[in-house]
């Protein structure tokens, strides 16, 4: 980490860019958040870390409008959202300086608590620094052992790979976390019978809260004006008051970032209620691939997105292929 | 008196303005017959239709939608129906992973010729829904009686 810190400095200082854009220590030991460094003392509360999973390439929408290049630092996977928003005429790439930092996979604190760790203090072996194997997790009981791999988010089990695909220099290791199929679990819930399913998304979306965590964090959902905060629109800007409303929030919302969502995993990180919310992604970046071949949003900055383009024999709706 | 108990679905038809409702016009002109449950709402273009009037639809209490439109290649707009073949794939593949049955959707092309093929598209899919019984999934508790 002092080699990306030394490398900012050295960036802010020859005027090369006005700002940074990355993590601050959070309140709690693993709770980095995103913030933006205007000066190289302020560094000093910089931090790149196993809980670093917040993707910064969205705040480069205010940061493209500010004075000046903005240095941000972008995983693997925010670089698929970085060209998507590029794409979209979002930010402007000349004025972000990206240094891409290398990845060993993501950590969820929900995942250690899942595994019965209470009063967790701090957690060490998050630095990222060597092989990250093991975490040792600091808790008012005593001292906790786990295993980094099962303690990764899950986005990270099905890593779309360590390769940057926009950067202007590269910094720090990767390390392959990838071990499964990210469409398993579609496949698990298509074959379930309709009564299966529904269930399984009822019980799922009954925990939302319409905090609008999901939306707020997603990079494809940059809109200057959001369907669901316009007041025509009943259920604008306030919690769900039947199922109905659960439902076609998350149904709407994955509509309109199909073919756009680079499947960075930020929603379901985010959300308060740990919904699943990737399934519904994972499920039209399936169909998409099915229907009118592979497609991976935010791999360059030009292709068209399949829902804006067409083709003369394109399937039928309803129809298999 | 007895009361007639047997369901009758309510089924939302989008039908596009210079095919398909022309094709209803033509249904009707011939005194084809195809079930009063099907309530048609006109649009300019298949591609007008929101993903969201179909959500929209279910939670007032519909049991099937369907969309009409032009045949691929006779769009008014030239391409408006291609467009919309796309999105309603993925939207009705979306509803099925959901659990709303993907015999509750439908898209059908139905020229302004086509009198015939409407009513039958209608009596079918009527009949589709019928047997899948009332929509209890995607509704608004407050719509109902």
């Amino acid at each position: 980490m002092q080699r990306l810190i030394d490398r900012m400095k050295e960036l802010l200082a020859d005027g090369t860019v006005q700002r940074v854009l990355g993590w601050k220590q959070g309140d709690l030991g693993y709770n980095p958040e995103p913030h933006y460094f205007n000066s190289a003392e302020e560094l000093d509360e910089f931090i790149y870390d196993g809980f670093c999973g917040a993707n910064l390439s969205k705040y480069m929408i205010k940061g493209s409008e500010l004075e000046g290049k903005t240095l941000v630092l972008l995983k693997p996977c925010d670089t698929y959202s970085f060209n998507q928003l590029i794409k979209e005429h979002r930010v402007d790439r000349e004025k972000a300086y990206i240094i891409g930092v290398g990845c060993k996979g993501k950590l969820d604190i929900e995942k250690i608590k899942a595994q019965g760790i209470k009063g967790i203090t701090a957690v060490k072996g998050a630095e990222i620094s060597g092989d990250c194997d093991e975490l040792t997790v600091e808790t008012v009981y005593g001292e906790k052992k786990v295993a980094y791999k099962d303690a990764m988010l899950e986005r990270c089990h099905v890593c779309k790979g360590k390769e940057h695909k926009i950067y202007d220099e590269l910094l720090l290791d990767s390390v392959d976390t990838c071990d499964g199929d990210r469409f398993e679990c579609v496949d698990e819930l298509d074959s379930l019978t309709p009564e299966e399913k529904f269930n399984f998304f009822r019980k799922e979306l009954s925990k939302c809260i319409r905090c609008n965590a999901c939306r707020n964090v997603c990079p494809a959902c940059s809109c200057r004006k959001c369907v669901f905060d316009s007041n025509k629109f009943d259920s604008a800007q306030k919690a769900n008051v039947d199922p109905f409303e659960e439902s076609m929030f998350h149904i709407i919302r994955a509509f309109h970032v199909a073919g756009r969502c680079t499947d960075c995993g930020e929603c379901s990180r985010v959300c308060p209620q740990g919904i699943p919310l990737h399934l519904f992604n994972r499920k039209f970046i399936k169909d998409i691939n099915e229907f009118y071949g592979e497609f991976i949003a935010g791999e360059d900055a030009e292709t068209k997105g399949p829902l804006t383009d067409f083709t003369l024999d394109d399937i039928e709706p309803g129809e298999r292929r | 008196m007895s009361i007639n108990q047997e369901f009758k679905p309510k089924i939302v038809a989008f039908c596009c303005n210079w095919c398909s409702y022309a094709g209803a016009d033509l249904a009707g002109g011939s005194r084809l017959s195809y079930p009063a449950d099907v309530k048609i709402i006109r649009v300019p273009c298949s591609c007008r239709v929101n993903p969201m009037f179909i959500l929209r639809a279910f939670e007032r209490g519909a049991d099937g939608v369907i969309i009409c439109g032009c045949h691929p290649g006779d769009c008014h707009y030239s391409t408006g129906n291609y467009y919309a073949r796309r999105r309603m794939t993925l939207l009705f593949s979306m509803l099925d992973y959901l659990g709303i049955e993907k015999e509750r959707t439908r898209v059908e092309w139905v020229s302004a010729a086509e009198g015939v093929k409407f009513s039958t598209t209608m009596n079918e899919f009527v009949s589709a829904v019928r047997e899948l019984g009332p929509n209890r999934r995607l509704g608004d508790l407050r719509c109902k009686d």
